[in-house]
């Protein structure tokens, strides 16, 4: 067999009993292959590169279509069309100008060179010249960003080899951007979804509401109907108060009163009490009419808004106001054309009708926290909304650019957009880049203003870059205190992770994907539409259906995207065969239906940003995935995709998921099974999937683990010691865990793994290790336990002014022996510092000196100092690092980038931060001999020793399964054994089995004999290998100490925080325990003297402050006198009298002297 | 109480204990859930009543040493008759106290592999180097920090590597090592380099080289280049691992393993299962064992029982003791005074004189203390 080189080796990897490949295959062990072949088709952060590449490949032509055409004001006869937009290859730029370049610009390069990994869009463009068309094709637009291994990026389909070429880690997942060579991610966004009904009732009043928020490419809106005190009102934000619904519906027009009747109630006689009452509502309002209905509307519609900027609309008048309001406005994702009200009136009477159905059955209102209810945002749709606005402020720009020339009476020229374009086109650019860099989007036509969308990728380690890419941030409010939306939700099973989510305040609102979720992207509605009807004969257009008939018992009305658009009266028979279609490759994969019995209506949705994931389909109480199936998996033969159109998997959407019964494993299939899981493991997200046995675990702890396996210190990636980040942290010597499960594989954990396998066991040791501290064994340290470097980068750009100076490098002062000075004493000729020499706290690494006169013009004798002022990059930290490299190269604006980088070696110290795959952190509390080490009848001696009180209290069992499964697969020598895979890990038991086979306890427990005494031990200690993990926090960066030091300018107080040097705070608690104590002398040295006493002269006569014993109101210095006052009070006082409020201090002799 | 017993002055009579009773309180208790009797009393060997008065003689009688295997890299063998403190004192040690030459100083001339200097120098300090017994344990003396190194405390290593293409490769290899010179640098590249009368001691087959030639030092490719001169001092083992003599010295307990009613047929052969091979043996009952009443062998004759074999090769693993076939019928202990040693030696000593210079290093303490003690009671 062929090695492969896609990274996906354990596809063919046996799982459990080193199976190989020619064995038989049984469906219900070897399913999980399953999902190798879906991560090796969707990957794991596939979801944004689809999205991402949805937008670059056909959404901006969408967007372009829509403002295609740009008319002038000035001359009608001129126009000019976007005809077409394509996104190129990423390519270099120098000073925004595009450059040939024989080789592509590498992802790599831009990281290392501060650059933008950037691809050039260009366009066709048309317009009118005196009456003939001009076509001009491929003219350079913008740049947009390129999300690395998308379809604009060279990394695209790379195998492992041609990624060594780019000096990318083939195992790095991809899916973000390099903006100015940081890597940023685009968290994705959870969001309601759009342009569903969605019915609340309002506790308080008792009231029900029903919402929808319209999306189109043009606005966004929200409309209401509420149910208030037993009457109906339909609100919306441009009308400036609620309106009766029967005017809205008869403002459409061509309903009679039994027409609204029927549509909103069928012919229920129940909905139908309660909804007369709103007829008189409109009565009462005197609205008979449409015409009447129309101006009741539009004398409600608000003023301004949405008025075109510039020119004068015509005045309208309320019945125009009134139907433009709600044509364009009222539920703006139905669209009218022609005058063809009917379809926004169904909706609104399906709005009517959810609300009078809640009314009457509280169970009816939706969950707001109903997974299928939420949609999520993925980079490609938030682009595409940021690169949709700016184009239309390109459009906007460039019409502007026309008027203004055809405006000129007499022109010499004739008009060529082409330079409009080019100077209008970095705007997006711009735009697109500094929204993606500093997170903030800006959206104007949707009032939308969002920080924090974009964060700059952890590369802490491997998994923490992972972590980011499966993240989800809601943009619920962090502080409320609402259980709701950060609850467990039975609806997460299998598409978001249960584990993984921080502590504190973002808990439950901060997500993560599971292992095999997809997120949709948007799938055209018309194919789907015929289908609909192609699919079963029952099925008619809604329209020619009445009321009554639409909400007859037995009928079933199709919705499209929440849309009503048919009616069938069999809608078990159309759901199946329309699911056969999507089976057979005829619909869309990702295409969901399903059914909803309590409203008669039957739900499909083509809609973007919907979470689904795969299911094995079973039909008949069989599986539809046979061994051959496998087979040919596993030679290659076929693909998931494969999968998709035979009729063995499907996607399925959390609303679908409803309507099926999905057996766990195969043994469990019933008759009206519909589906089977493809793995249980997988309701884990990769984060979560490092644990093993974390279905012995507590959940928190394994909640726990999933914050902690980020902050691991482990390699990062292939590339780590080419690329050159601001903050690095790698193990020296990193293992693959001796427990491993199927995730670790997958997301390959084994191969970049951030920990070791220490030899734990677990008793009381020395007193040092209470409150999860641990026992450290010397020598393991001495040969390598726990070794991990730091590498920092430090920058310096060298310039280049207006008046033409430059920064330049240089200059290194000597002393009298012509030795460079101390400072100076690691640098080379160059003025940077030499690659593997020690630096010092305060020595040079790059010496930079910037022009004095950076401003001169030098013409006529202005010329500035040809002096050079000190701007060197110094190195600041207390404990000494190594010159690990130094880089020189140009950016983007053609300036000197010099990068440093300092590397640092690190042995475990007391205090530095471990932890285990548990939820158990703890630091280092003694370091002891090896001697004093308790030791087995092997001569075994442990690395860490950690003491029994961290189990009983927080019940990680999977803690000691891992260590069982360790020792049994260590001792066997027997790699397959150590799988602790969720749910379906290997069994305890033939653990157990293994270690008595090899003379050992069953249990794990060993007689020791204590290395101090040499006396056995009275107990049999568990004992084995654990994966532990070296956390970043470690006790070098965080020690710190002061007696004197740097004070702050405007208080004279200490500084704060340890890399100012700051003075460790007496706080007010601490303050109130001193006077409680009466500790006066103490307080008095602590809060002045230590602190910012300053001495001062007060004038006893006016009570203002004096200067050198005189007083400047009094002009007198008969009653100054000194006192001593913290500086921050007399900045107050000072502070006060600035702003015209009187301050006097009286001064009185606490003990007056006796006279 | 001193007094009275001048008074009374009749001559002490000394107790004899029964040999049950030595057997008893010379075995550590093996349980299910526990060890017990593990710590002997406050003065290790006495008494109450009886006489253990220290004995020359008597110590010489009672302690022996015996070895069940002497390699130069790995020896076993037992010390019976001594008290734990003073069998872990000969463990501990061996750890930490003898002293041994490694890698200490390393001159960087030029190191353009991907490995840090810092950790090839790690790595380099770590490889266990060998050489002439003499030289290394008499002629080589303790380097103070900041002396000037020369031939009698120091010894100078070399490494110089470079990996350059191999043209000679087989057209379609993938193998590194065979693609390139110098791939892969082993301990064995390092060169050493005798100064002074080093030359007399470390030559020939005397010549300090690495115990373990194949270790891996660092990779490299075409262009990459290590060249590092090291020196190596005597250091000892608690201040760094890699001054340690052995890769561990670690005793264990003489098992034993007493059955005190018969286990007979299917459950002897579980009994058997139960230890390693060889501790247990089956024999066929015989026909006086069988007559004999009482012995539980009544009616079994031909039957098979377990009878211990060797109870040295027990691991200890208490398996015999989950199962409720054999509750009551064995008893399993250690014997608290034999101490089976297992010493493996990283090359600079043979193994068993590692342990005979640990004798020698706690006789040096005990005269050290000796001194103080004469002092203290002045």
């Amino acid at each position: 067999m062929a090695a492969l080189d896609d990274g996906f080796e354990a596809l063919l990897e046996p799982f459990y009993n080193g199976k190989k490949l020619t064995d038989p295959i049984s469906t219900t062990q070897d399913k999980f292959h399953l999902v190798p072949a879906f991560l090796k088709v969707k990957g794991l952060v596939k979801q944004h590169i689809d999205s991402y590449n949805y937008f670059v490949n056909e959404e901006i032509k969408d967007i372009v279509r829509a403002n295609r055409v740009v008319r002038s004001d000035q001359d009608p006869n001129f126009w000019l069309e976007f005809r077409d937009i394509r996104v190129g290859m990423p390519t270099r730029t120098e000073d925004g100008e595009q450059v040939q370049s024989r080789n592509p610009v590498t992802p790599m390069e831009c990281r290392l060179r501060d650059l933008t990994y950037a691809a050039p869009v260009e366009v066709d463009i048309a317009y009118t010249r005196d009456k003939n068309v001009i076509v001009r094709k491929n003219i350079p637009l913008c740049r947009i960003p390129v999300m690395l291994k998308s379809a604009k990026c060279y990394l695209n389909g790379a195998t492992n080899a041609q990624m060594e070429v780019f000096n990318e880690c083939p195992l790095d997942p991809g899916g973000y951007f390099v903006i100015g060579g940081t890597e940023k991610v685009i968290l994705i966004q959870e969001q309601l979804s759009k342009n569903r009904i969605i019915v609340e009732a309002d506790e308080k009043t008792g009231g029900v509401m029903a919402s929808v928020t319209s999306s189109t490419h043009e606005r966004k809106s929200k409309t209401y109907v509420v149910l208030k005190k037993d009457r109906i009102v339909l609100q919306h934000n441009t009308l400036s108060e609620p309106i009766p619904i029967v005017i809205v519906l008869k403002a459409f027009g061509g309903l009679s009163d039994n027409d609204i009747i029927e549509l909103v109630c069928g012919g229920d006689a129940r909905y139908q009490d309660d909804f007369l009452i709103n007829f008189d509502e409109a009565g009462r309002a005197g609205v008979y009419t449409q015409q009447q209905a129309l101006e009741y509307v539009g004398a409600r519609v608000k003023m301004g808004g949405n008025r075109p900027k510039f020119g004068a609309a015509p005045r309208r008048n309320h019945a125009e106001e009134g139907l433009d309001a709600l044509a364009n406005l009222v539920i703006a994702h139905v669209t009218v054309e022609g005058l063809d009200f009917y379809p926004k009136a169904v909706y609104i009477a399906m709005m009517v009708r959810r609300v009078l159905m809640a009314a009457q059955n509280p169970k009816l209102v939706d969950d707001r926290d109903f997974v299928g209810n939420k949609r999520l945002e993925l980079a490609g749709q938030l682009i595409s909304l940021l690169f949709e606005d700016l184009f239309k402020k390109f459009i906007s720009d460039v019409k502007y650019n026309i008027d203004n020339f055809f405006k000129k009476p007499n022109r010499t020229s004739t008009y060529d957009p082409h330079g409009a374009i080019m100077a209008n086109g970095h705007y997006i650019s711009h735009g697109l880049n500094r929204a993606i860099q500093s997170g903030n989007w800006t959206v104007k036509r949707f009032n939308m203003n969002r920080a924090g969308i974009t964060h700059v990728l952890s590369r802490l380690s491997y998994i923490a870059a992972l972590g980011m890419m499966t993240r989800i941030s809601s943009q619920f409010e962090k502080t409320r205190k609402v259980s709701g939306p950060r609850a467990l939700q039975p609806s997460q099973w299998g598409m978001l992770c249960t584990s993984d989510t921080p502590e504190g305040e973002a808990c439950g609102l901060v997500k993560n994907l599971a292992l095999m979720t997809h997120i949709t992207t948007n799938v055209p509605e018309e194919p789907v539409k015929k289908m609909i009807f192609a699919a079963d004969e029952s099925v008619g257009p809604i329209r020619e259906y009445t009321g009554t008939e639409m909400h007859s018992k037995g009928s079933y009305i199709i919705h499209l995207n929440g849309t009503p658009f048919a009616v069938t009266r069999e809608p078990k028979r159309f759901a199946a065969r329309f699911r056969t279609l999507r089976r057979r490759g005829w619909v869309s994969p990702f295409v969901s239906i399903h059914i909803n019995e309590h409203f008669s209506a039957v739900h499909i949705a083509t809609d973007e940003g919907r979470i689904c994931r795969p299911y094995i389909i079973v039909k008949n109480g069989k599986s539809m995935l046979k061994a051959e199936h496998l087979k040919m998996l596993q030679l290659g033969q076929a693909t998931f995709d494969t999968f998709l159109t035979s009729g063995v998997v499907e996607y399925l959407d959390v609303n679908e998921e409803n309507d099926t019964l999905v057996a766990l494993q195969e043994d469990q299939i019933t008759n009206s099974t519909t589906h089977m899981e493809i793995e249980p493991f997988t309701i884990l997200g990769a984060v979560a999937g490092l644990i093993p046995f974390p279905h012995h675990n507590q959940s928190p702890r394994n909640t726990y683990q999933c914050a902690m396996g980020k902050q691991a210190i482990g390699a990062i990636a292939y590339n780590q010691f080419n690329r050159i980040d601001t903050l690095l942290y790698t193990l020296v010597y990193p293992q693959r865990p001796m427990v491993i499960t199927k995730t670790i594989q997958l997301i390959h954990y084994d191969k970049l793994p951030a920990g070791q396998n220490a030899t734990v066991v677990v008793m009381s040791y020395s007193g040092y290790d209470i409150e999860d501290a641990l026992v450290l064994n010397k020598a393991s340290l001495d040969r390598g336990f726990g070794r991990c470097q730091v590498f920092r980068k430090y920058t310096a750009e060298l310039q280049g002014y207006t008046n033409g100076r430059r920064d330049r490098v240089g200059g290194i002062m000597k002393d009298e022996d012509d030795k460079p000075i101390v400072k100076h004493a690691i640098l080379d000729a160059d003025g940077l510092a030499q690659v593997g020499s020690k630096v010092e706290s305060g020595q040079t690494m790059i010496k930079k000196e910037t022009p004095l006169d950076q401003i001169s013009t030098g013409i006529a004798g202005d010329r500035g100092s040809d002096d050079y002022r000190d701007a060197s990059t110094n190195y600041r930290i207390s404990d000494p690092a190594i010159i690990d490299k130094v880089m020189i190269s140009v950016n983007e604006r053609e300036n000197k980038l010099i990068k440093v980088q300092t590397r640092q070696t690190r042995r475990p110290e007391l205090g530095d931060k471990f932890s285990s795959r548990h939820g158990q952190k703890g630091v280092v509390g003694i370091i002891v001999n090896e001697e004093d080490m308790p030791f087995s009848d092997k001569g075994l001696r442990p690395d860490i020793i950690m003491n029994p009180h961290g189990f009983p209290s927080r019940m990680t069992v999977g803690k000691l399964f891992e260590c069982l499964t360790g020792k049994a697969s260590v001792i066997a020598g027997e790699k397959d054994y150590g799988f602790g895979d969720a749910f379906r890990s290997h069994p305890v038991e033939s653990m157990g089995q293994a270690l008595i086979d090899h003379g050992f306890s069953w249990e794990g427990k060993d007689y020791f004999t204590s290395g101090i005494t040499g006396e056995p031990m009275e107990a049999y200690i568990y004992n084995g290998p654990i994966f532990y993990q070296r956390l970043k926090h470690m006790v070098q960066d965080k020690m710190h100490s002061r007696s004197r030091g740097p004070r702050a300018i405007l208080t004279r107080q200490p500084t704060e925080g340890r890399s100012r040097d700051g003075g460790l705070r007496l706080g007010e608690m601490e303050r109130d325990c001193l006077i409680a104590y009466g500790a006066s002398q103490l307080l008095l040295e602590r809060l002045m003297i230590s602190s910012d006493g300053t001495e001062l002269d007060v004038c006893q006569e006016c009570g203002l402050f004096g200067y050198k014993g005189y007083c400047n109101a009094c002009k007198s210095t008969r009653n100054v006198t000194q006192m001593t006052m913290p500086y921050a009070c007399k900045l107050l006082v000072q502070e006060l009298i600035s702003m015209n409020v009187g301050v006097k201090l009286k001064l009185e002799d606490e003990f007056p002297h006796p006279r | 109480m001193g007094s009275s017993k001048k008074q009374t002055a009749v001559p002490v009579r000394t107790k004899v204990p029964s040999p049950e009773e030595v057997e008893k309180r010379n075995t550590v208790h093996i349980n299910a859930e526990t060890v017990t009797n593990v710590t002997s009393t406050d003065f290790p060997g006495f008494y109450p009543g009886e006489d253990h008065s220290w004995d020359i003689e008597k110590f010489r009688e009672s302690v022996r040493v015996v070895f069940h295997q002497n390699d130069p890299y790995e020896a076993q063998f037992s010390l019976i008759g001594v008290d734990a403190s003073i069998a872990n004192a000969f463990r501990r040690i061996m750890i930490a106290d003898i002293p041994t030459l490694a890698i200490e100083d390393i001159f960087m001339w030029n190191n353009t592999s991907v490995i840090q200097d810092e950790v090839l120098g790690h790595r380099l300090g770590l490889i266990p180097f060998t050489g002439g017994k003499e030289g290394l344990h008499n002629f080589l003396k303790w380097y103070k920090k900041g002396e000037t190194p020369c031939d009698y405390n120091t010894v100078e290593l070399e490494l110089k590597v470079k990996c350059e293409n191999n043209e000679s490769a087989p057209a379609d290899s993938k193998d590194p090592k065979e693609l390139y010179h110098n791939a892969h640098v082993y301990a064995k590249d390092i060169k050493f380099v005798p100064k002074g009368r080093q030359a007399k001691y470390f030559s020939g087959e005397n010549a300090i080289r690495p115990t373990n030639p194949d270790i891996l030092v660092a990779k490299m490719r075409p262009g990459q280049e290590i060249d590092l001169t090291m020196h190596m001092h005597k250091g000892v083992g608690s201040d760094h691992a890699k001054f340690s003599p052995v890769a561990t010295a670690s005793y264990r307990l003489m098992p034993t393993i007493t059955i005190l009613e018969p286990i007979l047929g299917r459950d002897a052969e579980k009994f058997q299962k139960c230890f390693p091979e060889g501790v247990i043996g089956l024999e066929k009952v015989t026909k006086e064992e069988a007559k004999k009443k009482g012995s539980g062998y009544e009616g079994h004759e031909g039957e098979l029982k377990a009878v211990v074999l060797d109870a040295m090769r027990d691991t200890v693993s208490r398996e015999c003791l989950r199962h409720d076939e054999f509750k009551d019928k064995v008893k399993l202990g250690r014997r608290r005074d034999h101490f089976i040693y297992l010493v493996e030696s990283t090359g600079q000593w043979e193994s068993d004189a590692i342990f005979l210079e640990s004798i020698a290093h706690l006789k040096e303490k005990a005269k050290r203390f000796e001194k103080q003690v004469v002092n203290m009671v002045q």
